[in-house]
């Protein structure tokens, strides 16, 4: 709308109208917003299976300092070793450490949560800066919490072995999410989110295979090469219900959508269990179905057949099941440090990964092999996900 | 065009005026630690990294996505 259009528009009865307006949104009976929990929590991870095992610590702690401000602090790391799938086809084994340091602040000012945070990812090949801000905002009678995040992240991309490849890439997150308290048992959440990446975003090493008849298995290997940009949304329904017995319910649900022309959707359920006041035992299902990128494909029929073109089994349709069990048990108070609320958590998810159009290229390197190009079986694998970790709250 | 804004700034006038159909004293359930959609950030923040990496779908995690900044 032109200047001049704005102003006609904008008489002095709408604009009192519109600053009455504003007024009453501002009267919003907004409260009781509160600073996270104090605590430290010492985690260990562990990821294996796919050939590759990736395991590490992560350490998180969390400090109030006064009624308004709290401070926290992460640090984070992955130790990869092994080969998965797309390694063993095309490069051999490798082992390489992700270390992850994040520090972040969130304000009280009055009713409303203020937070900023800020991360580093160092690995030999890949540098990443994310700087997050967000705000939120409780309100209709405490019932109901809007949050609203941004965030952005540069990436310098290597490729070890190749001192001449520098790239980048950077990444812009919008997120908003609505809570709402819906009964003296049930809570709902509803988010949304966009994300925008631009620059250099496929894996420097992966590469794609096409048919080709010179060689004995039929087929040989070039790099991928994706488009620069990205755009996603993703849209998630939380909800979580009290039985009427001790016990909660929760229930997820999303739908995702992005340019390259992949779509997913996920749900899961969840079941928590406290038995005893010392123990809290759950059990959860998780489902993830996806349909694949325009430019994916298994086998192309030629060398540089498309525009872009990738193999990386993320990109390919696949569906991924996940069953997870954990327990949570309180130390007795002589047990405990700093103060008698400590807890040891063990939790263990077993992810089975099913893919549709990605095939276990593997069977060429059998000898006894008789399946031409394009004629592999499907690749599938599990994996188990732990996760060991020490709570205390002070 | 009146009709229009008074319509939309209807929902958030009944809001003003609304009484919280869930008092305070029945909101002792949500309050149960077990009502959490993530009681541990550490450990909730670990899952998502590991679908994240795993799956093309990324986004609208709750409260402790927002990118691992990794390959």
């Amino acid at each position: 709308m032109a200047v001049t259009e704005l102003r006609s528009y904008l008489t002095p009865a709408r604009l009192r109208n519109l600053l009455t307006g504003l007024l009453v949104v501002l009267c919003l009976p907004a409260q009781a917003a509160v600073l996270p929990e104090e605590r430290v929590d010492s985690l260990y991870h562990s990821y294996d299976g796919g050939g590759v095992t990736i395991d590490g610590p992560s350490i998180l702690v969390r400090k109030n300092i006064g009624e308004t401000v709290s401070l926290s602090a992460n640090y984070y790391v992955d130790m990869i070793s092994g080969a998965s799938i797309d390694v063993e086809a095309t490069a051999s084994a490798y082992s390489e450490e992700r270390k992850e340091y994040s520090l972040g602040a969130d304000y009280l000012v009055d009713k409303t949560r203020l937070s900023v945070g800020y991360t580093n990812s160092n690995e030999d090949d890949y540098q990443a800066e994310t700087t997050s801000f967000s705000v939120s905002q409780d309100f209709f009678g405490d019932l109901s919490t809007l949050s609203m995040r941004v965030s952005f992240g540069n990436d310098d991309v290597g490729r070890n072995g190749d001192e001449n490849f520098a790239a980048e890439a950077t990444h812009r997150r919008y997120g908003l999410t609505w809570n709402q308290v819906l009964t003296p048992k049930l809570m709902a959440a509803l988010s949304i989110e966009t994300v925008s990446d631009e620059g250099f975003l496929n894996n420097p090493y992966r590469s794609v295979r096409y048919l080709d008849p010179t060689v004995e298995k039929g087929f040989s290997y070039e790099p991928e090469l994706y488009p620069t940009t990205r755009n996603s949304d993703a849209l998630a329904l939380r909800a979580i219900y009290r039985l009427p017995y001790r016990a909660a319910l929760k229930g997820e649900a999303r739908t995702y959508a992005d340019s390259w022309g992949i779509s997913a959707r996920n749900f899961e359920l969840r079941y928590t269990h406290p038995l005893r006041e010392s123990l809290l035992l759950e059990a959860k299902l998780r489902q993830y179905q996806q349909n694949g990128a325009d430019f994916y494909s298994d086998l192309f029929d030629y060398s540089e057949a498309t525009n872009f073109r990738a193999r990386d089994k993320e990109l390919s349709d696949y569906t991924t099941s996940t069953l997870g069990l954990g327990v949570t048990y309180r130390l007795p108070g002589n047990w405990s440090l700093l103060s008698d609320r400590n807890t040891i958590n063990l939790y263990w998810d077993y992810m089975m990964f099913d893919y549709d159009n990605f095939s276990d290229v593997r069977v060429h390197e059998r000898e006894t092999n008789t399946l031409g190009a394009g004629e592999e079986p499907s690749y599938k694998f599990a994996s188990n996900v732990i996760r060991l970790y020490w709570s205390l709250w002070f | 065009m009146k009709k229009i804004i008074l319509s939309l700034m209807l929902p958030v006038l009944a809001g003003c005026s609304t009484t919280p159909w869930v008092a305070p004293y029945e909101r002792h359930y949500l309050a149960d630690p077990i009502m959490q959609f993530d009681r541990d950030p550490v450990a909730a923040g670990y899952m998502n990294h590991v679908y994240e990496a795993r799956e093309s779908a990324r986004g609208a995690e709750g409260g402790t996505g927002g990118g691992c900044g990794c390959n």
